[in-house]
């Protein structure tokens, strides 16, 4: 195996594909030999064709320019799929169902007794300053009693093969729409090496969500009016909020496009005059879903909105009120709140978190910013946090002052050696580091979707994914134990002899 | 249909529309300036007159020279009737319904736009002037029949059509107004030039030829008005339009108010002697129409638009 993988080496970390130098992990026998069989100069061609592809079916997001405008990016993508063997798969789906549950539990005690308050569980301070608990949404009974119907929860791998939940994101998460177009990018790029392999189909995820809504939609109809709410073209994700609103035959509104009557339902324009709503995905903060409630002089969202949801008549998904548990400090509680509501382990470990709010964790943070990750509660796309070992004395410094003022505001973590997965970089192969975002969608039935986005942080050494940040994705294949196993090329059956002997 | 798409579709038809019917009226112009000698030839003014944006075109340019008016029609980012700005509003409204629109549209409504700005310089060059042009408007044709043939004929399309034609027949009252408003209304020939003033005039809508196979009668005052605005078999008379604007309007709900509104138009039209209006009652007309159409546009904005945003600032 010396063509396309050359020099490939995994540096210490942990990498999906390979055990070591020229040696694939087991299952992944097959995938490693045919990359290798197209070679460098096929493996760029490929490479260069998902490219022209993702351009020309307009995969796109957008970012904010240099400018000041806004610019449409074609979605950074490798095609190199990482692969996760569906037993290890099964058991992570089962981890997330459980997360979500209980994170569900959580929220709905929250936003009525607090039993878990007074049970000394959790700390009524983390509540009193959370940023995304909403007063307005105190007593509220949704539909089902769920909040986060739909959650994405980002998962990494350290140096010795752990998964760990590294956060969860239950206001609006969004990639999912990019996970279903890199399976229809490979298939088109890469057809040889579904030869050997075929990885479990993702692409019922819009059914899935479209029946997610629908059991929560107030009015018992066969064909619920199900919407999909933007905030409009500028959003970074109105590409997702499009492609999602098509998939699932739904209709993709505005703000202005609905309005909620003295009836306090709502409704959206139409030419054929009002048209009764039922449920809406909505893909707008809290804050700004409704002017009368929060934020007055938001003109994206629906006046009266929360009236309607409170009063029943619309469904929203997800809740307002849920991203309370969206909280980097809660993610910190996350074991506590699986054992106190379900009686359970958590299945899927936290990163080991510590809370500054807490004076000895306070103090080790802050002596060892160095070593640690941190990170504010409430920032996402990687904005605000601070790599200690990546950082100059001068910003650990900075950072600490910042904690100082505010500990409730951060955690620390160790810096993980998240694991790898090898990359097209030009015409080699190199590893880059990935963490993987599964969906977990929750109303009358819980589902996951088949693996998830892998984001991939394309700069040499960067730990980084987001894609506002240089980051870009993979296609994630969950594989039926035996797969692979009857490699096509000799020289890997070599390989693998030597790794049994 | 969602009332915001419904709006959007009406808009890029109206916007595509407008920038071709600019296009035809400086080719027009520009050949008609050949064949006049200097103290007859009205100049370019008149094509400032006919978009009515005087003012602002008085705010930017010194003069109505050549240069001037053509850069205005053509490439001003701040007139909201030059041909990029058209262009660029058309795809705006676009871009948030590409799903209902065909595929090719996007792609060929960003290549016009595309097109239009990469090559302006061109076009406002005098020798790049007419390939551009000619270019423009066949890829606008492009468009229209594009939509014709391949999208869903449903209640969206019908609000293409709708866009379409009242920015078409808007155009063509335009025209007929500022034209003829240099020409003697009884002059029968009387002044050398006039004739092939009024021949510019129908050439400014493509109409010269279909006017010759209509009318079979010389080119004068009388039949070319009555032509261009009654006419009910040529596509860009105000008689065509509006019909073909009523058809659709029937296909579409709670239409009462505005097919009362276009019932108007139609007597004003049905009513109207052209031959024998003096050049300021044919301008009384001309108004007349054209506030018809004003009201129209009001009544399909109140009966299937959104309501406008009250505030200006997006949070």
């Amino acid at each position: 195996m010396q063509r396309a993988w050359g020099e490939y080496s995994c540096e210490g970390f942990y990498d999906e594909l390979m055990v070591g130098p020229a040696l694939p992990r087991a299952g992944c026998e097959a995938l490693a030999a045919d990359i290798d069989a197209l070679g460098p100069d096929e493996l760029a061609a490929r490479q260069e064709a998902a490219e022209a592809s993702i351009k020309e079916m307009g995969i796109t997001f957008t970012v904010y320019s240099e400018e000041g405008g806004m610019i449409d990016r074609a979605w950074p993508f490798d095609v190199i799929p990482r692969v996760i063997p569906e037993a290890e798969w099964r058991r992570v789906e089962s981890g997330l169902k459980q997360r979500v549950q209980a994170l569900n539990l959580f929220i709905d005690d929250l936003y009525h007794e607090q039993r878990i308050i007074k049970d000394k569980v959790f700390p009524q301070e983390v509540l009193a300053k959370s940023v995304n608990f909403r007063p307005q949404c105190v007593g509220v009974d949704p539909p089902l009693g769920i909040w986060a119907h739909i959650c994405g929860s980002d998962l990494v791998r350290d140096r010795d093969g752990t998964l760990y939940v590294l956060e969860d994101n239950l206001r609006v998460p969004s990639g999912v729409s990019y996970m279903l177009e890199n399976r229809l990018v490979t298939k088109r790029v890469l057809p040889e090496l579904f030869e050997h392999y075929a990885p479990l189909p993702v692409d019922d995820y819009p059914s899935q969500l479209f029946d997610t809504l629908a059991a929560i939609s107030p009015r018992p109809a066969e064909y619920p009016e199900v919407v999909v709410l933007t905030p409009g073209i500028y959003n970074s994700a109105y590409f997702e909020h499009s492609y999602l609103a098509q998939q699932m035959g739904a209709e993709l509104v505005e703000g202005r496009d609905l309005f909620v009557d003295s009836d306090d339902c709502c409704y959206m324009r139409t030419v054929d005059g009002p048209a009764r709503v039922d449920v809406i995905y909505r893909r707008i903060d809290d804050l700004f879903l409704d002017p009368e409630a929060f934020v007055p002089d938001s003109i994206l969202g629906v006046p009266g909105l929360l009236r309607a949801w409170k009063a029943g008549n619309v469904a929203l998904a997800n809740a307002p009120g849920a991203g309370v548990a969206d909280d980097k400090v809660v993610y910190a509680f996350v074991p506590e709140i699986i054992k106190y509501y379900l009686d359970q382990d958590a299945i899927i470990p936290n990163v080991p978190t510590y809370r500054c709010m807490e004076p000895d964790a306070l103090a080790y943070v802050t002596e060892h910013i160095a070593e640690l990750v941190v990170k504010p509660a409430n920032e996402s796309g990687g904005y605000g946090m601070i790599v200690g070992p990546a950082a100059t004395q001068a910003e650990r410094n900075r950072f600490v002052q910042l904690i100082k003022k505010d500990p409730r505001n951060y955690i620390g973590q160790p810096t993980l050696g998240i694991s790898t997965v090898p990359t097209v970089i030009k015409r080699a192969l190199e590893p880059r580091h990935v963490d993987l975002r599964p969906f977990i969608l929750t109303a009358d039935r819980q589902s996951v979707t088949m693996g998830g986005l892998t984001r991939v942080a394309l700069r040499k050494g960067s730990l980084v994914v987001n894609s506002s940040q240089g980051g870009g994705s993979k296609d994630t294949w969950i594989i039926p134990e035996g797969a692979g196993e009857q490699p096509r090329v000799e020289a890997a059956q070599a390989q693998q002899s030597q790794a049994q002997g | 249909m969602l009332s915001r798409v419904a709006e959007n579709l009406y808009w890029l038809a109206r916007y595509v529309e407008r920038a071709e019917n600019t296009a035809r009226i400086v080719t027009v112009n520009a050949n008609l300036l050949l064949d006049l000698p200097k103290g007859v030839a009205p100049g370019w003014r008149p094509l400032v007159d006919i978009t009515g944006a005087n003012t602002l075109f008085e705010e930017h340019y010194k003069d109505y020279g050549e240069r001037q008016v053509v850069r205005f029609l053509l490439g001003d980012e701040r007139h909201s009737g030059s041909i990029i700005t058209a262009l660029a509003a058309a795809r705006e409204n676009c871009r948030t319904i590409r799903d209902i629109v065909p595929r090719e549209f996007w792609e060929q409504i960003n290549g016009l736009h595309l097109f239009a700005s990469g090559e302006l310089t061109k076009g406002l060059a005098k020798t790049g002037r007419h390939p551009y042009l000619r270019e423009l408007v066949l890829r606008c044709q492009t468009l229209a029949g594009l939509l014709d043939g391949t999208m869903l004929h449903d209640q969206g399309f019908e609000f293409l059509r709708l866009g379409r034609y009242l920015e078409r027949a808007d155009m063509t009252t335009r025209i007929a107004d500022v034209q003829s408003a240099n020409l003697l209304p009884d002059a029968d020939g009387g002044r050398p030039y006039d004739n092939i003033q009024w021949v510019s005039v129908l050439k400014s809508m493509t109409a010269y030829q279909m006017y010759r196979r209509s009318e079979q009668i010389r080119v004068q005052r009388g039949p070319v008005l009555r032509f261009i605005f009654k006419s009910p078999l040529f596509p860009r008379s105000v008689r065509w339009c509006m019909e073909h604007a009523r058809s659709g309007l029937e296909r579409l709900p709670r239409n009462e108010s505005s097919l009362r509104e276009m019932g108007r138009i139609a007597r004003l039209l049905d009513h109207a002697d052209l031959p024998a209006l003096s050049q300021f009652e044919l301008h009384d007309f001309v108004d007349d129409v054209q506030l018809g159409i004003a009201n129209l546009h009001s009544e399909i904005a109140a009966t299937w638009f959104p309501p406008p945003l009250v505030t200006e600032e997006a949070a």
